[in-house]
């Protein structure tokens, strides 16, 4: 649906997007991630037509964006920037889209009430909260009802009852086997949305492949044990080849052996078990662990393993 | 693809394919939807009707007190006098608007919608100048020609002036054309100046400080260049009789205009399809 070929994006002196290709598979959810400043809004952006790449195509069903005739009617664009005339009301913002594209009025009214816009449709759009400027950007793009969304950073910003109404339409968009491309710096967000990742890290590809198969390449497995003899336990474990770490609040880290065999082993060994939890590690630390050589601002290994990516990643540089 | 869009057969059934007319009709909505056009528009009227009636009662109602040369130029060219001081305020309002019609969609960021609607993206640059000079011509025009007869009614014990006289129509209709390429004219250096303030100094320099600089040019060289500058060119059409010593011809001025308007036109396409929105 998409194809992205060795596309490139300079801005001065800085290459935002470094020779990238991938493709978008249609009818699923493909997180596009990377830390701040990767270059996903630029790819984004020269995807949509609105950055001229310096070298490469990104092509749409193997056409240009430009060469589209009814583009809205082909992809929907939710771009992390403002796109909405402050003066203008959000039903005649619709409306103004709807007539570019010879799409009936009728249609603004049907997505008006269906993104949940009729008590604030007559209202100016600049007077908007992030929530519902963030829902007027939804009801644009789903406008001309396209098979293809392109989402730059849909929750950035939102509050909690914003983003699970992100997250739910997004499930709905590809149950109804759309196809979406959605851009986060958060990676515990595309664990629950996405089902193929596309990680990039200073405008090159870092990884292209399912988000099950991406945590699973790049995790750990730790399982968390307990019991009212850890050093019994952590004998009985160690004896059977398994490492074990002691955690801040008492329990055993296990690495090498396996939740059924850790309680096979203490039932052997008649130990009683207060806790044997597998655990995945995080998607944010599988992240960190991929892009840690192409964070855009350079950061030491240590502290950024330690800090979530919610925080702004060019902190560290100031230390 | 049922859960979130029911109805979405409209998008396809009764879909016309978009068509240039699509586009007028979205720029039409832009236009008018906007408080800032409205505004301006109310003003133009406002203005050139009032002024057109503050001025010839002031006229007659002072006429003992004038002297001889400048009674005998309100006689000569009484349209200027009925329509001047309103059509100065009017080219103001034409300016800033036209500029805002272009460099609001930047400021708001609106741009990134109106391309990704049309990523060819001149031709919503065509659109909206055909939406916009139509709509100020025929809002100059409306204004114009009331404003006429009331300040010809007031004038004339004075300097009597009838719409048949020779160029006096082609005047008032004149202002209509003169507003409508000077907001393209103004639309143009929106568009590639992209900044409302920038682009509004800049128009102002073309339309305001240009003109008495070249008066600062030595001899006929001054006066040449004086005379094709766009808005002194493009002004003529405005004026019912024509001043001795001018080069050109109102509809020779006007055309001069157009040319200008046509050059910043190109240059501002050329950019907005090779720029980076």
């Amino acid at each position: 649906m998409i194809e992205v070929h060795d596309l490139s994006k300079r801005y001065g002196t800085t290459l935002a997007v470094d020779h990238l290709s991938f493709n978008v598979q249609v009818g699923r959810v493909t997180g596009f991630l990377g830390p701040n400043g990767a270059g996903k809004s630029s790819t984004m952006r020269m995807i949509l037509g609105l950055d001229r790449p310096d070298g490469g195509s990104a092509t749409i069903g193997g056409r240009p964006y430009r060469d589209l005739p009814q583009p809205l009617r082909v992809v929907g664009a939710l771009l992390e920037a403002r796109a909405v005339h402050s003066g203008r009301s959000a039903y005649n913002h619709l409306l103004v889209l709807a007539q570019s594209q010879g799409l009936p009025r009728r249609r603004v009214d049907e997505v008006i009430e269906m993104i949940g816009l009729t008590h604030v449709a007559g209202k100016r759009a600049g007077g908007f909260s992030l929530g519902m400027g963030q829902r007027l950007g939804i009801a644009a793009a789903l406008l001309g009802d396209p098979e293809l969304l392109v989402l730059d950073e849909p929750v950035n910003g939102l509050d909690p009852e914003g983003i699970r109404w992100i997250r739910n339409l997004m499930k709905r968009l590809a149950a109804e086997g759309r196809t979406v491309l959605v851009s986060s710096h958060l990676m515990n967000e595309m664990a629950v949305t996405a089902d193929h990742l596309i990680v990039i890290g200073r405008g090159r590809l870092i990884a292209d492949c399912p988000t099950a198969e991406f945590i699973e390449r790049s995790s750990h497995k730790l399982v968390r044990v307990q019991g009212p003899d850890q050093a019994r336990l952590q004998w009985a474990i160690s004896g059977s080849g398994g490492q074990v770490a002691a955690t801040d609040d008492g329990a055993l880290a296990v690495s090498g052996l396996d939740a059924a065999h850790i309680g096979e082993l203490a039932a052997r060994h008649g130990l009683v078990l207060h806790e044997l939890t597998p655990q995945l590690a995080s998607l944010e630390e599988a992240f960190m662990e991929l892009t840690s050589d192409s964070v855009e601002y350079g950061a030491q290994n240590q502290e950024r393993r330690d800090r979530s990516m919610a925080a702004a990643p060019g902190e560290g540089a100031q230390r | 693809m049922t859960a979130t869009t029911p109805d979405a057969r409209s998008v396809t059934e009764r879909g016309r394919s978009p068509s240039f007319a699509g586009l007028l009709r979205a720029e039409w909505t832009k236009l008018r939807s906007v408080r800032s056009t409205v505004w301006a528009l109310v003003l133009l009227v406002v203005l050139t009707l009032g002024f057109a009636a503050l001025f010839t009662a002031l006229t007659v109602s002072q006429w003992s007190n004038t002297s001889e040369t400048q009674q005998r130029q309100i006689v000569a060219d009484p349209v200027g006098m009925i329509l001047g001081a309103g059509f100065q305020f009017s080219q103001l309002a034409v300016c800033v608007l036209g500029v805002l019609v272009m460099t609001s969609e930047y400021s708001t960021g609106m741009i990134r919608s109106s391309l990704l609607a049309v990523p060819k993206r001149t031709p919503m640059l065509w659109a909206k100048c055909a939406v916009f000079s139509v709509v100020v011509f025929l809002v100059a025009v409306l204004a114009a020609f009331p404003s006429f007869f009331i300040g010809a009614a007031i004038l004339r014990s004075k300097a009597p002036v009838a719409l048949g006289d020779p160029g006096v129509a082609r005047a008032v209709v004149g202002a209509g054309l003169y507003l409508a390429v000077l907001g393209l004219f103004a639309l143009a250096i929106g568009a590639i100046v992209r900044h409302t303030a920038g682009a509004i100094t800049g128009i102002i320099g073309f339309v305001l400080v240009l003109s008495p600089l070249t008066r600062l040019l030595p001899g006929s060289l001054g006066e040449r260049v004086h005379a094709y500058l766009p808005s002194e060119a493009g002004q003529l059409i405005t004026q019912a009789r024509q001043g001795t010593d001018d080069l050109l011809s109102p509809w020779q001025g006007f055309a001069v205009f157009c040319l200008w308007t046509s050059v910043l036109l190109g240059i501002a396409a050329y950019l907005l399809k090779h720029r980076d929105a």
